[in-house]
């Protein structure tokens, strides 16, 4: 091939750089290694992290059963490593799958349009903000007090620099839920969007309904964000929101030291124009036949450039994938009876410890200790136990607090062993 | 049809929802080990749902055909050349999939206590270390998700250094060749975008930035080499100027699979780049994602970057949260650390000599490609290029055929299309990156293909037009889909 | 290959504009939509907006382009085409006539007399008739 190009080595490919852009040396890192040598280096880095411990950690990720059929799915070439489905007529697969994805996720929401997925959750409540600050035209962000913490700094950091100012709502001491009239008090006429979670980062179960009605009586969307979807196979799905912005994580997705994940944004029909991401939609080709293709993509940055909605280009479609292939292997009644495990599993250790807040919870909720939360997940890592979150790294006033999460693949024994050490 | 491709039988396949019927099931679950908990009574009957309309219910054999059938129509790499310019489809090697799937990596908890979490700082760590080494620059932050939001934590990181030394400046200057991306990172962070014009050979001068660059300019954004596969040869002349005005230069590191090994951003004046693991360093695109955007800087952005920081503290790696200067988080947790994983293990097989050979080779096979279509090609630039070539459609345009039309026929011969009408500033481009994955007898049938379209294009126009011809779905009316949006499956009226 | 109306008046970037005493009503020309290719949004102001000549007053949409339409004159917008947002392919195909975009209630006449005629338009795109 140089000869074809009348070169006489690799290095004459790059001699019209400015030579003083050009590196004189190799690279510092240490000679390319055999595939055996590299999986035992990773290997070696795998057992220096938390193996076969129980874990009772939420907060965002969870640790559900990942049905076999989902790597088998996932880890075809065909969707693997394919390109973004541009081209329509060799991306069908891909498509079909998307919008699958997207009927899904309507159907589990109560939203009438979803995207084909944002990076996670953090980013997706991030840009629904800022789409309900398009959709109204204003600029302020009220953001519930028990959204994930980390949640609510994304959107601080997006705010900040999109000028948009952003003040956070009291939850009730007792109860964990939502302070409405706190709330009540912190939307005015410049509010574009009130962000709630549900169910919270405590784990309680918020009124959507009266959240709704109190940013609409200002003019104001209501963005309801999920971080544990498997909820929504038991829950009363969100449709007095506007914009419910969620994060698919549990759906058979890895916790995988915290990505990738798969966030979406899902919305009302009327507000499409606004969605930031890729959309699937359905149309013919010539010969007649149904297929799918993206569209809308002039709100895209591709298109529309510096005016799009949104500058996110690669979105986690790999990953959706792994979320359509549980959705469709759990259904319509396998997602209700894994939720109502989720729900027995909590209930039943929760029964057992000291509960800080009185609202209804699915999978999750603080716990209330006898001494500090670290002394107590040290007693039960000597058991081979992964506790609850400490939560006063957040939450100042919850110093003496954790955050419990039991899902279908909690033991009871470890729950015994987690309410032991919480009762002592 | 010779050469690559031929036609087979396909397998037709309903959408989920029309092969669902109701009690089918694929899913199990083991008998609870705890009492059950009734809904109702714990959560109060309003707040629990009705049944989920619509939602599937199949068994497992039909799910795994439903999405072995759907995975039939698609094309990939595994299957091929896939050139599309600017997105670097290179080969995923399976041993980043095989670590990446390790248990104690796969099911690490984010807020795992860090004494058990040092296998995964410690890749972390590793993967900051070498990607500093292979730009040049200071430090790394693994956060962003993808190469867009690396653009914007940049920009970020750009006004926060700007704020800090008492004016952000007002707007950010992006060459007229750059990825869309760009422009919508810069409007994000709230900065103006401003077109810089190309060269006729697409480089940027000096003396129009010479011009442009205002104290109202916080930086200049460019993708070097730029989207023609061109290097921007001022570039260390243009990072001087910016630097002497108070302005900062970002790079899109989109194209790195031109550079790295060879020539690295931090030594010739790059202040902020972005790097796209799922490009230059062969994580799977998966079907649009997910990436990795990690983004290097110099010393002066360290104050700056999104908590948590990665540190060394008695011996062990540890995360940093008290960065009062930081500006913040960009997203929950640390970044993809699978894809991490990935781009790491691909950075340890290649080890330094190795990245260098593969951008020689990248570099190699552009040319290859760019010299043999010449003939038949128009090409955008007179200017050496690197890892990419690009052509317009001019001379088939003549005879009514444009780069769409050649880019389905492509798909007839077994190829996946080049990147189709971009850059912008080549009427009817056609961005062709094969990457250093493919064979000289790859790209030969390449070649021969993209001749064969160009006689094709003369001879019968209509035929590359109505193109492609061999897929199971033929060209799709867009516009359609576009006009009355059809984005989720609803029951069709009449049935159940 | 299309005719541009005698009586209309129209814009270098592809508007065209037909006043009636103080109203006038607006649109793309054929060329605009032909190099837009298959339409498949407009964006229009509502009612009551004022819009000043030069700046844009709405957006039309291919499947992968945006172009802003720019007012021809200034003034209130007295009506606009609602039959565009169910079938925007009208534009491509009755530019001149049924798809016209929005009517304006026209502040200053004398604008018009910034407009190019038919001919003069013509003679811009290089083209006859």
């Amino acid at each position: 091939m140089l000869a074809a190009l009348g070169l006489n080595s690799l290095e004459d490919l790059v001699a019209h750089l400015p030579p003083e852009v050009l590196l004189r040396r190799p690279l510092d890192l240490p000679p390319g290694k055999s595939e055996y040598e590299i999986s035992g280096w990773f290997r070696a880095r795998a057992e220096e992290n938390a193996s076969a411990y129980a874990c009772f950690l939420g907060a965002g990720a969870y640790r559900h059963y990942r049905p076999v059929l989902v790597d088998v799915i996932a880890s075809r070439g065909e969707f693997l490593t394919s390109y973004t489905p541009y081209q329509a007529e060799i991306s069908q697969g891909t498509l079909t799958a998307i919008f699958e994805f997207q009927t899904m996720i309507c159907q589990l929401t109560g939203m009438e349009v979803a995207n084909a997925s944002m990076y996670d959750g953090s980013t997706a409540a991030a840009e629904a903000a800022l789409m309900a600050a398009r959709i109204t035209r204003r600029r302020g962000i009220v953001a519930a007090r028990t959204l994930h913490p980390e949640y609510r700094e994304v959107i601080r950091t997006y705010a900040r620099f999109a000028q948009m100012p952003v003040t956070e709502s009291a939850y009730e001491p007792a109860s964990g839920n939502l302070d409405l009239a706190d709330l009540e008090a912190r939307v005015g006429e410049d509010t574009a969007a009130v962000l709630v979670q549900s169910p919270n980062f405590f784990g309680v179960v918020e009124d959507v309904r009266a959240a709704a009605e109190i940013a609409h009586r200002r003019g104001a969307l209501l963005v309801v964000v999920f971080t544990e979807a498997v909820s929504l196979g038991l829950l009363a799905p969100p449709a007095d929101a506007d914009i419910v912005a969620g994060e698919l994580q549990s759906f058979a997705i890895p916790p995988s030291y915290g990505g990738p994940y798969a966030g979406v944004i899902a919305t009302r029909e009327q507000h499409i124009r606004q969605i930031p991401g890729r959309l699937v939609g359905e149309t013919r080709d010539t010969r007649g036949r149904r297929a799918y293709c993206l569209t809308l993509a002039t709100r895209e940055q591709h298109i529309r450039r510096e005016k799009a909605t949104s500058n996110i280009c690669t979105n986690q479609a790999l990953v959706a994938l792994m979320a359509t292939v549980f959705m469709t292997v759990y259904g319509k009644e396998g997602l209700r009876h894994l939720a109502e495990q989720n729900l027995a599993k909590a209930h039943y250790l929760a029964r057992r410890v000291s509960r800080r807040f009185s609202g209804p919870f699915f999978n999750e909720f603080v716990a209330v200790c006898p001494r500090a939360p670290e002394a107590i997940n040290q007693t039960l890592l000597e058991k081979g136990v992964i506790g609850g979150l400490p939560l006063g790294r957040f939450y100042p006033e919850l110093d003496g607090c954790m955050l419990l999460c039991a899902t279908e693949m909690s033991r009871r024994e470890h729950m015994d062993l987690v309410a032991e050490a919480l009762a002592s | 049809m010779n050469g690559k491709a031929r036609t087979h039988v396909s397998q037709n396949e309903p959408l989920l929802f029309e092969i669902s019927s109701p009690g089918k099931r694929a899913w199990q679950l083991p008998p609870l080990d705890v009492p059950p908990a009734d809904p109702a009574e714990v959560l109060g009957r309003d707040r629990v749902r009705a049944e989920i309309a619509g939602f599937p219910e199949v068994s497992e054999v039909e799910a795994l055909r439903h999405f072995t059938r759907l995975a039939s129509w698609n094309y990939a790499i595994d299957l091929g050349m896939y050139p599309l310019g600017s997105c670097t489809m290179k080969y995923n090697p399976r041993i980043n999939e095989a670590v990446a799937n390790l248990e104690g990596l796969l099911w690490a908890h984010p807020y795992q206590p860090e004494s058990l979490a040092q296998g995964c700082l410690e890749i972390m760590a590793a993967l900051e270390a070498a990607l500093a080494e292979i730009t040049g620059m200071d430090a790394v932050t693994l956060q962003p998700a993808a190469g867009a939001h690396g653009e914007l934590t940049g920009l970020f990181l750009i006004r926060a250094l700007l704020e800090s030394r008492g004016n952000p400046r007002r707007k950010v200057l992006v060459p007229d060749s750059a990825h869309g991306t760009n422009p919508a990172s810069v409007t994000m962070a709230g900065y103006v975008a401003e077109n810089v014009p190309s060269c006729e050979r697409g480089m940027m001068e000096l003396a129009t930035l010479e011009r442009m660059v205002t104290e109202d300019v916080a930086a200049l954004m460019v993708t070097n080499p730029n989207t023609l596969g061109v290097f921007e040869q001022e570039i260390t002349r243009i990072a001087e100027l910016l630097h002497e005005r108070g302005a900062l230069l970002y790079m899109d590191g989109a194209n790195m699979n031109a550079l790295a090994g060879i020539a690295r951003p931090g030594d010739f004046g790059v202040d902020v780049l972005h790097l796209n693991l799922h490009k230059t360093f062969s994580t799977p695109h998966g079907g649009g994602g997910p990436g990795s955007g990690p983004v290097a800087v110099k010393r002066i952005f360290e104050p700056f970057l999104p908590v948590p920081r990665l540190v060394r503290r008695d011996n062990r790696w540890a995360l940093d949260y008290d960065r009062p200067q930081s500006i913040g988080r960009v997203r929950a947790f640390y970044g993809n650390f699978g894809v991490m994983v990935r781009a790491l293990a691909y950075i340890m097989a290649h080890g330094g000599e190795g990245l260098r050979k593969a951008t020689l080779d990248a570099v190699l096979n552009a040319a290859y490609v760019r010299k043999r279509l010449e003939p038949y090609y128009e090409p955008a630039t007179t200017a050496p290029t690197l890892h990419e070539c690009v052509f317009s459609d001019a001379r088939q345009a003549r005879h009514g055929v444009r780069t769409g039309d050649i880019a389905k026929r492509l798909i007839d011969y077994g190829f996946h299309p080049y990147t189709v009408s971009f850059p912008l500033i080549v009427r009817g481009a056609l961005m062709i990156e094969p990457t250093e994955t493919e064979s000289k007898l790859e790209l030969d049938l390449f070649v021969e293909a993209m001749i064969r379209i160009a006689r094709e294009a003369e001879e019968d126009p209509e035929l590359v037009r109505t193109a492609p011809h061999h897929t199971r779905t033929s060209r799709v009316d867009e516009a359609a889909a576009a006009r009355r949006p059809v984005v989720r499956w609803r029951p069709q009226p009449g049935c159940p | 290959m299309s005719t541009y109306p005698e009586n209309y008046l129209y814009t270098k970037e592809h508007e065209w504009i037909l006043i009636e005493n103080d109203t006038g009503t607006v649109g793309i020309t054929y060329h605009a939509q032909k190099e837009l290719g298959d339409i498949v949004f407009v964006d229009l102001p509502k009612p009551g907006t004022v819009v000043e000549r030069g700046k844009p007053l709405g957006s039309v949409e291919s499947v992968k382009a945006v172009s802003d339409i720019y007012a021809p004159v200034s003034g209130e917008v007295i009506a606009v085409n609602e039959a565009l947002a169910t079938a925007p392919e009208k534009l491509n195909q009755d530019p001149h006539g049924t798809a016209w975009l929005v009517k304006l209630r026209l502040r200053d006449p004398a604008e018009a007399g910034q407009l190019l005629s038919a001919s003069d338009y013509r003679a811009y795109l290089g083209v006859e008739g």
